[in-house]
């Protein structure tokens, strides 16, 4: 009876229109990154109060979202904004990576390749990437203004020297459409070349950072590197325990207090569709298993 | 004198249709050259064309200073339908405006006349919402830069007839720059400051 009633999609349209017309930019602007009034959201900073803030101005009636937290559509973090959509904007909700036109993601790039009718929404925490080498917004704008990287390049340079390899892991810097350096978010290295030549919009929200930046469909994304230390992809040396995919990005999961680990895929989508297509790993789950037979 | 009664109407649904709307103009801009379509019916005040009247209705408000061309502020139903329903201040200065909308296309303004942004905050830039001729035949435009796969081919009949060469200059002044909306009736095409002009055609 007294439920409060919101506006579409939550936010108002006032905000709506401040953060479109931030959108409009970052896309215009490959990389940059494009400062926005940034709103209260009804959930923690670090749980996706960016990508929430984009996936909001930009939802209509007729999408269908998709939400991941590290490729997994079934932890509470994806629940709860897909379920945030589903009671304010009533839009239609999926799992599968390719029938959605909104995928909201915090930290993974699905494992399926993306169409040009999707937009992928990451979730920012620290968008500057130059932030940790040097802590002054107004020295790293004017970095960003200059196109004056060499601090990047020192730091994996500084990678090099301690550990033999550019030990960067995850947000892993890239320089969008030549020019500039951005933040991919904290995703493995192993989805970099993914956001190069990608059909789909990518937009990115950082809300404590109150930050949006975009690439473009079709646009140049290089992982920095040196030609000596060329950029390379990282992915434990298994197959997935489930499905026994050998090229998708996997989780660790430690099953005992022995030692004793298997390694899943961590798109959930990705891997329960290999299951279902009668791919089969070292410890395939039990349903199918217990199929009756004959 | 008009009063408000007179006044051509805003958006029926004010929410949905601004929604769609707006992913029309964000898929033009991530998709330079391309032809979106604006279906959202709204009122249209004298010199505005539908699209250019939806795209206001949907980006416009009292953060937004505008910029009207002697066409569109040469009727006096397009300020005050502009004031009436988005809020926006306009103003005489297109060195400061957010947006600038341009009616007779012949009468642009040299570019630098616009906001071009800095090179610390380069999204403080003018996007200039032109009315054109049709966006679907006339010259052909062969162009490229990001959000196009190779290259995409613009059929448009437009003015000034050197418009891509004006916006040449988006090359050189990048990150700064101007980005460009066409209009032609419910046509939208997005010229952002990264796309180039590769070759130009009948």
């Amino acid at each position: 009876m007294n439920a409060p009633v919101y506006n579409f999609a939550y936010l108002d349209e006032q905000t709506k229109r401040m953060i479109r017309r931030a959108i409009l930019k970052a896309i215009a602007i490959p990389g940059y990154q494009v400062p926005f009034a940034s709103r209260e959201m009804p959930m923690p900073y670090g749980w996706g109060t960016g990508g929430v803030q984009v996936t909001a101005a930009i939802l209509g009636p007729a999408d269908v979202l998709k939400v991941i937290d590290q490729g997994s559509d079934d932890t509470t973090n994806a629940i709860s904004i897909r379920k945030f959509f589903a009671r304010t904007a009533g839009v239609a909700t999926t799992t599968a990576t390719a029938d959605a036109t909104v995928i909201q993601t915090r930290h993974r790039i699905p494992e399926a390749p993306l169409h040009g009718g999707q937009v992928l929404v990451y979730q920012v925490p620290i968008p500057e990437p130059l932030r940790f080498l040097e802590p002054r917004e107004t020295e790293t704008r004017r970095m960003h203004a200059l196109g004056e990287y060499g601090l990047m390049h020192v730091k994996l340079y500084e990678d090099i020297a301690r550990f033999g390899h550019i030990a960067t892991s995850y947000a892993y810097p890239v320089k969008v459409n030549a020019r500039y350096v951005m933040d991919p978010s904290p995703t493995p290295k192993f989805d970099n070349p993914k956001m190069d030549n990608c059909p789909a919009l990518q937009l990115f929200g950082a809300g404590r950072e109150k930050r949006i930046y975009a690439i473009p469909p079709y646009t140049s994304v290089v992982s920095l590197d040196f030609e000596d230390h060329p950029f390379t992809r990282y992915r434990f040396d298994a197959p997935c325990a489930l499905c026994g995919a050998d090229d998708s990005y996997l989780d660790e999961i430690v099953t005992d207090d022995q030692g004793s680990r298997m390694f899943v895929c961590s798109d959930t989508d990705y891997c329960e569709n290999r299951q279902a297509q009668g791919h089969r790993g070292s410890e395939s789950a039990a349903p199918h298993k217990e199929r009756p037979h004959g | 004198m008009t009063t408000v009664a007179e006044l051509p109407a805003g958006f029926a649904d004010k929410v949905l249709s601004a929604q769609a709307t707006f992913r029309s103009v964000m898929d033009a801009m991530a998709r330079p050259g391309s032809v979106q379509r604006v279906t959202a019916g709204s009122g249209v005040p004298g010199a505005m064309m539908r699209g250019a009247a939806a795209i206001a209705l949907t980006l416009f408000d009292h953060d937004t200073p505008v910029w009207l061309d002697p066409l569109m502020s040469g009727t006096p139903d397009v300020g005050k339908w502009l004031k009436f329903h988005t809020g926006a201040p306009v103003i005489a200065d297109s060195s400061i405006c957010s947006f600038a909308l341009v009616g007779d296309a012949r009468a642009l303004p040299a570019l630098d006349r616009f906001a071009l942004g800095s090179n610390e905050y380069p999204d403080r830039s003018t996007t200039v919402i032109l009315q054109v001729e049709s966006l679907t035949q006339g010259t052909a435009f062969e162009l490229r830069g990001p959000g196009i796969d190779g290259t995409a081919v613009l059929r448009a009949t437009l003015q000034p007839a050197d418009l891509f060469d004006r916006l040449a200059v988006n090359a050189s002044l990048f990150p700064r720059g101007i980005d460009l909306v066409l209009v032609a009736d419910d046509a939208v095409v997005a010229i952002p400051r990264t796309t180039r002009l590769a070759a130009k055609g009948d």
